[in-house]
């Protein structure tokens, strides 16, 4: 149990798969511009990311490995990726249409998103077990959340200040996303 | 089996199961899209401008079929793009007369009179905010550009003496600047419409001519001449039933300030200084 905890502090502090991995920075910019669209897409993520974990894991550990194509793993999790995005996308039409048409892009572009194929690869290489891979994407999941978040709270404070001409949008989230780095870089001394 | 051929068919299998996966979950949430929407929106010019009072040209594709929306409100792209959605949608076509948009007031830098030199922020409703704007008449046209920056066809400039210009041939009557004008100095006139008062003042007589010299006065000269009695007055301002004016532009004539204008002349002149400007 411990372990596990420890695990998720872990992944969504000091290994913060956004700030101090720098997977996914896509969406971490493109989609902070306004709170409401960064909770949408942080449920979205959320929802691929633990599933796409838990059905890689599965195939690699079921089919793959005991046929020992282990080397097709980058190939076989982007096609369950990209089948579990579409699906999302199918089901998100029907459900909420507006928060589909508000992700917009950005959520066909979790197909490619880094973070969720390196959570994927890195549940693989650290030989986790099924539950460890649960805990640890939705552990990594909410580290992205939570800074996506942050990062969004941050920017619609940004439409009241007066920022120069030559800061405004991408420049000052930029910049705004690199003091985050360094906040989270703090958390990796902890325990030590 | 070469590993070879067991990689193929693992990721093959892998696939197939996916796709019918996909499948299934696309039948069972399937969402009806009336796919003439798609169709419309393709047609409609993109321009977003909102001349049809919808948000988007998708918006109003949209209103076409879901909410039976008339068809002709497109003034952007005007009677081809209405006749093309009339056809997809089965119905007859009826057209809206073309709109032109019309700054009306002419009261430039050397007309009217000044307050004050503005030195603010260049923006319409800054400088009514701030400080009423560096015009006398608290009706004229603040001369910043704010209809300028708005039109998304670029039919507005601005003039040389601080009123913008129409270019008639490029405004497609959207209402873009109408809406961004702090004073509602432009309006939308029917392109056949003959004359109009160029001047927004609703201000009695001695206070206009105190202030500009070509505003209306709102003495009524023009509706007591005219001889199909097409023009009424309103508020110190004539208002002109155009199903009545037969053009003799008595009024144009009669009119003591200039403020009433020869609408048909004033373009052809436009047209005629463009083509000497391009020419030169």
């Amino acid at each position: 149990m411990n372990n596990y905890i420890l695990m998720m502090v872990t992944a969504i502090f000091a290994n913060n798969i956004l700030l101090v991995r720098f997977l996914g920075n896509c969406p971490f910019v493109g989609v902070s511009t306004n709170l409401d669209s960064a909770i949408g897409m942080s449920g979205a993520a959320l929802f691929v990311n633990v599933l796409s974990s838990c059905i890689t894991w599965m195939v690699y550990t079921f089919i793959l490995v005991p046929l020992e194509l282990e080397y097709l793993k980058t190939v076989a999790f982007i096609l369950v990726i990209a089948a579990l995005v579409q699906l999302v996308e199918i089901i998100l039409q029907k459900v909420a249409p507006a928060l589909y048409r508000s992700l917009g892009i950005y959520l066909p572009l979790i197909t490619t998103n880094c973070m969720i194929f390196g959570v994927a690869v890195l549940n693989v290489q650290q030989k986790h077990t099924f539950m460890q891979t649960l805990v640890y994407s939705i552990a990594t999941a909410i580290g992205f959340d939570l800074a996506l978040i942050i990062l969004a709270g941050i920017r619609e404070r940004f439409s009241l200040g007066r920022i120069p001409t030559l800061f405004q949008g991408f420049p000052v989230a930029l910049i705004t996303a690199g003091l985050m780095g360094l906040c989270f870089y703090g958390f990796v001394g902890i325990g030590q | 089996m070469s590993p070879v051929i067991t990689a193929i068919l693992v990721m093959g299998a892998l696939g197939f199961c996916l796709s019918l996966f996909l499948g299934i979950a696309a039948k069972l949430f399937f969402v009806e899209v009336d796919p003439r929407i798609e169709i419309i929106a393709d047609l409609l010019p993109g321009a977003n401008c909102g001349g049809c009072g919808y948000a988007g040209c998708s918006d109003y594709a949209e209103a076409i079929i879901k909410d039976n929306v008339p068809p002709n409100k497109c003034v952007a792209g005007g009677a081809n793009v209405t006749e093309a959605i009339c056809s997809i949608l089965g119905v007859k076509v009826s057209l809206e007369e073309r709109k032109i948009v019309r700054i009306c007031c002419r009261g430039d830098n050397e007309k009217a009179k000044k307050n004050f030199i503005y030195k603010g922020a260049n923006d319409c409703y800054a400088a009514i905010l701030s400080t009423g704007g560096d015009k006398a008449c608290k009706y004229g046209c603040v001369g910043l550009g704010s209809c300028v920056k708005a039109c998304p066809f670029g039919a507005l400039s601005m003039g040389d003496n601080g009123i913008p210009v129409v270019d008639e041939t490029q405004c497609t009557g959207c209402g873009s600047c109408v809406e961004a004008c702090p004073r509602n100095i432009p309006k939308l006139f029917p392109a056949s419409q003959k004359v109009a008062p160029l001047c927004s003042s609703h201000a009695g007589g001695k206070m206009v001519k105190s202030v500009c010299s070509v505003g209306c006065i709102g003495c009524g000269i023009c509706a007591k001449k005219c001889p199909e009695k097409a023009i009424k007055m309103v508020n110190y301002l004539p208002e002109i039933d155009i199903k009545r004016c037969n053009g003799c532009l008595e009024c144009v004539k009669k009119c003591p300030t200039g403020a009433m204008v020869d609408l048909i002349n004033i373009s052809s002149n436009n047209q005629e200084e463009n083509q000497k400007a391009d020419a030169a």
